[in-house]
């Protein structure tokens, strides 16, 4: 399956109802780069990364996919998206084994590369086996990751994922994601918590109403005070 | 769409509703069976409360033509996304939902003067009130199910949709023999079929109308809503 | 793709056979069920044979609901049908699973409520097994697949809870009333058997029918 390593979003529009969510944004994602999008609640964040992710579908404009030049469509691009979100995407009584079992036989990945993805994210190994349910908060947190990390996306989309993380957790996190930018990995990431993406972040988007009123790429990485600054002058 | 188009319809609408008022009334004759020989009243007469045959007939085709246009139009809406259909779509079920209650009133008023009944779970009656119950959830869906309303309510109209040919059979099936309304447009006098079916018509054309009037509301306040928020983007308006 | 579809029917069967918490809960409900309505009827045996097939689909529409609705509850708890939707599986396979998975789920509860009528209600359900197997299993069926439509789409709605049998019960209306009388021709005093294989083959046609419009417009639904 082709890796993705450009997305295209074309004068993406979205509306619920009466409400508009998303208004006219285009933006380019491209390969081994952390795009941090920011703005208040009710911006559009969470819905724009439900547009790429292919779960919502816009009212006007466009999404393409591209892998090695050519595009990609439908299930081949899915099968290169992963995502992290604030709930564990996984079934409180099944075991973290047969968690990702199962995402593996939805994703057509041999089942050996269960442990290892368990083995990455550090999950004790006698948790393996136990319902889901009866996880602690950071250990739903390593299940949910090694779930994403499973399937070796190449478009990894999180929506606050930092919140409920102690600052160890944060940094960890923020390691692991530091890595995937460096491996080609296109990181997306949604959140409120500047400290944490601070010094990877390459690529900066900031929405407000729907629209995208500030995008910028010009430095290697933003520091914690330059996403502040670019945050409070653009977001309100 | 022109801008005569509202004003020539309501004059035409009214102008149906008198005619058809006087014809119901005027222009058709009281129903009463007479036994040819003995002179006598036979069967079923129900003489002057027939009259509101008509317009419980005009209203219960509306019914059905409404069911069609929000389940067809429901359709277009999924495959498209286009606001108008799903604007449509909302219009007749609104609509359709006063005109069904008229349905099921003077239906029940009808069961009272034919069979001294206020109900029958006879063939018509009971398809009319399903019928109903289709759009009522339709307009409840609408209501409460907040932003994923236009969806889940675009699902109701095309599975309701689908559903009225089940309906029709299964109502069909179970029916009385001589149960009062079966054939009974087929058997109507001819006398009467001239008021009847310019009833149905004036009716069908005041419930275009509404629905045309009810989209062009709907489709306002999305006009004034877009402007109000390109105003907002511009910083014209606070 | 029905590969993937077992897959997710099989998931959600292993759930419930760990936790059993809707069957256990809708069985006992569905018994419940059939013991208010024993108190309902008077001592007359007629009026109660008369009625029973009503009791029987009535309990299975409620605890069927209930049933959708607890089930689709449990992708929502995790966010995990937004996981579902993302994999690269096509989304009618994640439809059809669930479908299977709630049929599965509605006969077992038939399976429970069926017996307790025929003992408490003395009903002469088990005269024509296979008939009314059939009955039971074409009128699940239909329920599990427009059912599970309507509780994808709802997942994020507001009111879902009392939305699911607003939406549903029009829609199954038809449904329900075959359901009842097939049954009725199978426990009335002098069983018609021709009658019963009419309703059977109409609750064939209504669930071949809703099967086909559940696959063409699900996607269209479920997706924002």
């Amino acid at each position: 399956m082709g890796r993705l390593d450009r997305v295209q979003i074309e004068k993406v529009g979205k509306r619920y109802g009466t409400e508009r969510a998303l208004a006219g944004v285009s933006l380019e994602l491209t390969r081994g780069s952390m795009c941090a999008l920011l703005g208040h609640n009710g911006a559009g964040k969470t819905t724009l990364l439900g547009v790429v992710s292919t779960l919502v579908r816009p009212d006007g404009g466009t999404v393409t996919y591209e892998s090695g030049g050519t595009v990609v469509k439908g299930e081949g691009v899915r099968g290169q998206i992963g995502l992290l979100a604030h709930a564990s995407l996984c079934y409180g009584e099944l075991s973290a084994v047969e968690n990702l079992e199962f995402v593996a036989g939805l994703y057509g990945i041999p089942t050996s590369g269960v442990v290892a993805a368990l083995d990455q994210v550090g999950l004790d190994k006698r948790a393996r086996d136990r319902a889901a349910r009866t996880y602690s908060r950071g250990m739903l947190q390593r299940l949910a990751l090694a779930r994403a990390l499973l399937t070796k996306p190449s478009l990894l989309l999180l929506d606050e994922p930092f919140t409920g993380l102690d600052r160890d957790g944060a940094i960890a996190l923020g390691e692991q994601l530091g890595a995937l930018k460096s491996d080609g990995t296109i990181v997306v990431v949604v959140t409120h918590d500047l400290e944490a993406i601070a010094g990877r972040t390459d690529h900066v988007a900031i929405l407000r109403r729907g629209k995208l009123v500030c995008e910028e790429r010009d430095r290697g990485a933003y520091n914690y005070d330059q996403l502040k600054d670019l945050y409070h002058r653009n977001a309100a | 769409m022109n801008k005569f188009l509202v004003p020539i319809l309501c004059v035409v609408a009214a102008v149906g509703l008198v005619v058809s008022t006087w014809l119901v009334f005027y222009g058709s004759p009281l129903q009463y069976t007479i036994d040819g020989e003995s002179g006598r009243l036979v069967g079923t007469s129900l003489f002057f409360n027939q009259k509101i045959f008509y317009f419980h007939v005009a209203h219960a085709f509306v019914l059905f033509a409404a069911v069609g246009v929000a389940g067809i139009s429901s359709i277009f809406y999924l495959k498209n996304r286009n606001p108008k259909w799903d604007d449509i779509a909302a219009g007749t079920t609104d609509v359709a939902v006063a005109f069904g209650a008229a349905v099921l009133a003077t239906g029940i008023i009808w069961a009272k003067a034919a069979w001294d009944v206020w109900w029958q779970w006879e063939p018509r009656l009971t398809m009319s009130l399903l019928l109903w119950l289709i759009l009522v959830g339709y307009a409840l869906v609408r209501k409460f199910a907040g932003p994923s309303a236009d969806r889940v309510a675009a699902g109701m109209a095309i599975f309701g949709m689908f559903g009225v040919p089940f309906i029709y059979t299964m109502v069909g099936a179970d029916s009385h023999p001589g149960s009062g309304k079966n054939g009974v447009v087929a058997t109507l006098d001819p006398a009467m079929r001239p008021a009847m079916w310019i009833t149905v018509a004036t009716f069908m054309l005041w419930f275009v109308l509404l629905i045309i009037v009810r989209v062009q509301g709907t489709r306002a306040e999305r006009e004034l809503r877009e402007l109000r928020e390109r105003a907002l983007d511009l910083g014209v308006l606070e | 793709m029905l590969g993937h579809a077992f897959r997710i029917a099989w998931k959600d069967l292993r759930i419930e056979v760990r936790s059993k918490e809707i069957f256990m809960t809708m069985a006992f409900f569905g018994a419940l069920l059939v013991v208010i309505y024993s108190f309902a009827f008077p001592a007359d045996a007629a009026a109660v044979r008369g009625s029973v097939p009503g009791i029987l689909w009535v309990s299975l529409a409620f605890t069927g609901t209930i049933a959708l609705g607890r089930a689709f509850d449990r992708e929502r708890e995790n966010d995990t049908m937004r996981a579902l939707l993302l994999s690269p599986v096509p989304r009618l396979s994640v439809f059809i699973g669930k479908a299977i998975a709630m049929t599965v789920l509605i006969l077992g509860v038939a399976v429970i409520v069926v017996p307790l009528l025929a003992l408490w209600l003395n009903a002469p359900l088990f005269d024509y097994p296979l008939e009314l197997a059939a009955i039971v299993a074409t009128g699940a069926l239909g329920i599990a697949v427009v059912g599970s439509v309507f509780a994808a789409t709802l997942l994020k709605a507001r009111s879902r809870d009392v939305l699911l049998p607003v939406v549903l019960y029009p829609i199954l209306l038809p449904l329900f009333v075959a359901g009842t009388k097939g049954t009725a021709a199978l426990v009335q005093v002098h069983p018609n058997l021709e009658i019963a294989h009419y309703w059977m083959s109409f609750l064939g046609i209504y669930d071949a029918a809703f099967l086909v419009l559940s696959l063409w417009i699900f996607e269209s639904l479920v997706i924002e």
